[in-house]
């Protein structure tokens, strides 16, 4: 493609429940090259492989019938093509739905590829070890219910390659689904380091979608942001040296600023000079943050390096139920009566019920996010009790429950408001396999 | 003399990657950034909050930005899928840096 032309990318999701009406907006009037949904984290990804389980034909994202219909016909007639992680743990199921959506549609001809081989379950023992802490899989104990590696370009590029509409792939590192386009519409080598450390840039700005658009980022009276309910998804405009501008749709709320940038840039950054992905060693440190008109922010200056040799697994396991039960305390001494109902709650549930599992007893509006960080400093006057307790055994978590909501007629005075609910819980842990385990392959279909 | 804070002079954001915390520290006047990095240090941090932050911190400079980035190990109660604390990725955390004293 001619040198001076820019690629546009659209982000229509940054995790998997973001809002669809913004991406609507975007796949609509963005005028985009690709819209990308990033729909992963190490949540979703081990949910998903429950809920094949349950259903063979289910698995991936919950959502993904919702935003085809959404967006599908709009990037159809715009040619705008679609790159997006939600298959999460099936994603030959969800490429068979986005087909009967288009068929449905009327969107004939269609093509949609679906990329495979990041399950890799089978690759993993009880002897596997984890990467960042002692122990192996067989110390947890708990059912594994799906590992999968963090698959890069290369699984990607040969869908786009044949001609896909839509790729839908499941763990893709979030990244890649952003420098996939860029590396197949600008002809990257795959080992030129520095054009991949700054797609890869790109890619990490872009995939948290809001976050880099005003959402997450007011605070009033210090960080305002005009019409937060509003907010517009990102765009970036990628050069083919590897420059771009983030910006978003004019009419949209939120803002593109370089305080807006600069909080994203390092968002779930360790060493800044080496963020690690299949593709490259990316290096943001040398990075330039330049408000270059109204909601556009140029960024120069990223840098790559070799790729890391080994490739990175998240391993999912059963890791039962968590309960959460409340009851709330207001008005004169609602702090000593809240501190009495945990004492109360504490002592039915360890002394009287005895009670396995992890239990943990929270305050909210006098110390609950930060109660192991800090001791309140004042009293409040409307506290609600918060009791957690994971466990693997449901008729624990089911006592918990009973214990709290009987603090009602059973507990210190005044207490009201009893809320309980119960979720389902997944433990995950990481490990690193050799790159030549792996071989992703894809297949097209056609509406 | 008003006590100031360091929500006073920077923004932050939170991340986390399993048990691993990050925080961002940027200054909102580059003025203020030799500040900043005289008086917000890993050793501080691990100071001021030793039963959370149990593990490790380490700073990395962005000067040309104006920012830090403190990584922290061991810094979210097992993380998002272990923790029982009510924001168990720790976003709140961001929060915590900015409420610390600062003297100008």
């Amino acid at each position: 493609m001619n040198s001076m032309e820019t690629i546009r990318l659209g982000c229509g999701a940054g995790f998997s429940s973001d809002r669809l009406g913004p991406a609507i907006d975007l796949a609509q009037r963005g005028a985009l090259d690709y819209l990308v949904f990033e729909c992963i984290g190490e949540r979703t990804m081990a949910f998903g492989h429950r809920d094949r389980m349950l259903d063979s034909t289910r698995g991936y994202n919950p959502q993904l019938r919702a935003r085809m219909r959404g967006v599908l016909a709009h990037c159809h007639a715009n040619g705008t093509k679609i790159v997006t992680n939600m298959g999460v743990a099936n994603p030959r199921a969800a490429a068979l739905l986005v087909i009967e959506i288009a068929r449905e549609l009327g969107l004939t001809g269609l093509k949609v590829a679906c990329v495979e081989g990041d399950d890799v379950t089978h690759l993993i023992g009880p002897d596997t070890e984890f990467m960042d802490h002692p122990g192996a899989v067989k110390d947890v104990g708990l059912r594994m219910v799906g590992a999968n590696v963090y698959l890069g370009v290369e699984a990607l590029l040969p869908a786009l390659q044949a001609g896909a509409d839509v790729v839908i792939a499941g763990r893709i590192a979030d990244p890649a689904l952003f420098l996939s386009p860029l590396v197949h519409r600008f002809g990257w080598a795959l080992d030129d380091w520095t054009a991949l450390g700054r797609g890869t840039l790109a890619g990490h700005l872009m995939e948290c979608g809001m976050q880099i658009t005003g959402g997450y980022f007011a605070d009033p009276g210090f960080k305002d942001v005009p019409r937060l309910a509003d907010c517009g998804f990102p765009i970036a405009e990628v050069s083919a040296d590897g420059s771009f501008v983030i910006t978003k749709l004019d009419d949209t709320g939120g803002c593109v600023t370089p305080a807006t940038v600069k909080e994203q840039l390092l968002y779930e950054v360790h060493d800044p000079a080496a963020y690690l992905t299949p593709d490259v060693t990316a290096n943001f440190r040398g990075v330039s943050v330049t408000q270059v008109g109204p909601d556009r922010v140029r960024l120069t200056g990223a840098d790559g390096s070799v790729r890391p040799e080994k490739l990175k697994v998240t391993i999912g396991f059963d890791g039962g139920f968590l309960g959460e039960g409340g009851v709330s305390y207001a008005g004169p001494n609602a702090r000593a009566r809240a501190e009495l109902a945990a004492n109360v709650v504490r002592e039915r549930l360890t002394r009287i019920n005895q009670l396995g599992g992890d239990l943990r007893i929270d305050l909210v509006g006098l110390n609950a996010l930060h109660q192991t960080a800090e001791t309140p400093v004042s009293d409040a006057a409307d506290i609600r009790l918060h009791v957690a307790l994971r466990s693997t055994d449901r008729d624990d978590i089911d006592t918990m429950l009973w214990e709290v909501e009987s603090l009602l007629c059973c507990g210190p005075a005044g207490g009201g408001g009893y809320r309980g609910q119960v979720t389902p819980c997944v433990v995950t842990h990481s490990c690193l396999i050799a790159r030549d385990q792996v071989s992703p392959t894809f297949e097209m279909f056609v509406a | 003399m008003t006590r100031k804070t360091i929500h006073d002079i920077a923004h932050a954001r939170a991340g986390d990657k399993g048990n691993t915390s990050n925080i961002s520290v940027w200054v909102y006047d580059p003025k203020d950034y030799p500040l900043l990095k005289r008086q917000l240090t890993a050793e501080r941090i691990k100071q001021e909050f030793p039963k959370l932050f149990t593990g490790t911190v380490t700073r990395y400079e962005m000067d040309d930005l104006h920012g830090l980035n403190f990584v922290m190990l061991d810094a979210l109660e097992g993380g998002v899928n272990t923790s029982l604390n009510l924001d168990s990725h720790g976003k709140s955390f961001s929060y915590l840096l900015l409420g610390l004293p600062i003297e100008a």
